[in-house]
């Protein structure tokens, strides 16, 4: 054995370093590939000479951004908070959901059929009638659209998760006369991690949909689909791109933060990918 | 448990820690009932090594979950230490080793070895305490922080060894452990294990495919036959108590393989002729 341990533990200490390295190492194609694109659409631009109403330089956009930077962060902000409300709500509803659910384990699987059918049904379609009961400037009616549109992928993941279990575990457990409360809480719920921040990944890209389609539908002057709208309708189509390019920004966010949080929920998961 | 020698020197008489009584399994699957064990009577005494050993389909596999209560034999009586199986299961007798270490990749080395003792609800310092003491009698000390997936196959199975030793349970049931390592770590694994066998004193009952590694590990061998699974025959391992390397070259070892060999050989030809 020692043969063993004198060959893998300087490879295991350098592996600390390597991660890091090849992270940068991964980051680097697609930001090279972001800014060719730009650089291409730019000149597109420029040399077909496409008038701004129908597509408007990269360059011009960020322009309008850096002009009107005190309307587009003030109305981000309206729609930030509408944002990590649907994702906060629809989150939890969900996993609460996938626990009760993975409680009725034989009923799980029609249950989950059930909520797939559910969940193909246009839910941004609700949100007129959503003004209609919470009234279109509470922030409410943006974040019960966004919500339910971020439940369905963490329920049914989440209760995927919790459901699948190693039979090794599994009778590892049952050897050991572990009780029901013990197998979720050692193998169910670390199990299911993996499977939850699957769904907060789609759950993030969702509710900025969510919220920015509800606002089209009116409310709050003052959000970025409201002004993706109304600036669309007045021709002001650079301010529409500037409101567009920070709606995309803000989604980004979103989903790096559901990253954060994986790797900090589950910092094995993280090593293993990378070996 | 345990009678010293009477005074007259004659055969000592010990109660079995495992009895099994007229054992039969009988599986219902979509092609008919399938009897993977039959009848089996077997004694196993306190402090053996006892292999089971037999082609496949012979019911070894079956025949080990059923000792450890993972199934419900169809017909039969099993006791451990003059208790059910379900009531020494719920005592917390068995240890179990799998031929996956199936170890938990959200947890450390050591606090794999700890699951057991936390299932048990001892506290956190004598469960590291204990956790400890495992990582060494198995030498892994120096991974104690370690994740699972940074070990090599031979490795983690000494991990899941020592979980399994962790509550010093009375009985070890192991299902091929070494069943996946290679030859050199098996051959290094089978002295591991015979050190550790015979520092605790458990009884074990070790399934495996490996004419040589039960007569090197064993004090007794069940030879199995299969459809329906039946014990062929009932061997005495004639090698002294203590074995090393030098034990795998030794005439006396020769002859107790033979014997194995021999013995499953018949059992194999008779399976091909009734085929």
């Amino acid at each position: 054995m020692t043969a063993t341990t004198a060959i893998s533990l300087p490879a295991l200490r350098g592996a600390g370093a390597a991660t890091t390295r090849s992270a940068l190492a991964q980051a680097v194609p697609p930001l090279v590939v972001g800014a060719l694109a730009l650089v291409a659409w730019e000149a597109l631009v420029r040399v077909l000479s496409i008038p701004a109403f129908l597509l408007p330089a990269p360059s011009a956009i960020v322009a309008t951004l850096v002009t009107d930077v005190g309307l587009i962060l003030s109305a981000a902000q309206v729609t930030t908070a509408a944002v990590l409300g649907g994702m906060a709500l629809g989150s939890i509803a969900g996993i609460v959901a996938a626990f009760v659910v993975s409680l009725f384990e034989r009923a799980a699987s029609t249950i989950l059929v059930l909520v797939a059918i559910l969940s193909c049904a246009p839910v941004v379609a609700l949100a007129p009638i959503f003004n209609q009961w919470f009234g279109a400037s509470n922030l409410m009616s943006k974040i019960a659209v966004a919500g339910i549109m971020v439940f369905f992928p963490v329920m049914v993941n989440t209760t995927r998760g919790l459901l699948r279990v190693d039979p090794l575990h599994r009778e590892l457990m049952l050897s050991l006369s572990a009780s029901p409360l013990q197998l979720m809480l050692f193998v169910r719920i670390p199990g299911a991690l993996p499977a939850l921040f699957d769904g907060l990944k789609i759950g993030a890209t969702l509710s900025v949909i969510g919220i920015i389609v509800a606002e089209y539908f009116g409310g709050t002057a003052n959000a970025l689909g409201v002004l993706i709208a109304n600036t669309a309708a007045l021709s002001q189509f650079e301010q529409t791109w500037a409101a567009v390019a920070a709606a995309s920004a803000l989604g980004l966010a979103l989903y790096a933060l559901v990253l954060l949080l994986e790797r900090v929920a589950m910092p094995w998961h993280h090593a293993m990918n990378r070996t | 448990m345990t009678t010293s020698p009477t005074d007259t020197g004659v055969a000592t008489t010990t109660a079995p820690a495992i009895s099994l009584r007229g054992v039969s399994k009988v599986f219902s699957t979509s092609s008919g009932p399938v009897h993977a064990l039959d009848d089996i009577t077997l004694d196993i005494e306190p402090g053996s090594f006892v292999s089971l050993i037999g082609p496949s389909g012979c019911g070894k596999s079956t025949l080990l979950r059923v000792i450890g209560d993972l199934i419900d034999p169809s017909e039969g009586v099993v006791e451990v230490h003059g208790r059910s199986a379900a009531a020494a299961r719920k005592a917390r007798d068995y240890g179990m080793v799998f031929q996956q270490a199936g170890l938990m990749d959200w947890r450390t080395v050591r606090r794999n070895i700890e699951l057991p003792l936390q299932v048990q609800g001892v506290g956190r310092d004598e469960r590291r305490a204990k956790a400890r003491q495992m990582l060494k009698l198995v030498k892994l000390e120096q991974f104690e922080h370690h994740r699972p997936r940074q070990l090599s196959g031979g490795m983690q199975q000494r991990v899941a060894i020592a979980r399994a030793l962790s509550f010093q349970p009375r009985v070890l049931l192991m299902d091929e452990p070494l069943g996946a390592l290679d030859e050199m770590t098996r051959e290094h694994m089978q002295r591991e294990l015979l050190g550790i066998y015979q520092a605790t004193g458990t009884t074990v009952v070790f399934v495996t495919h490996s004419v040589s590694e039960a007569t090197f590990l064993s004090t007794d061998v069940i030879v199995m036959s299969p459809r329906p699974g039946r014990i062929a025959e009932h061997l005495k391992i004639d090698l002294p108590a203590y074995r090393n390397d030098e034990t795998r070259i030794s005439e006396q070892y020769f002859a107790e393989e033979a014997k194995v060999r021999a013995s499953l050989h018949s059992v194999l030809d008779e399976s091909r002729r009734a085929a």
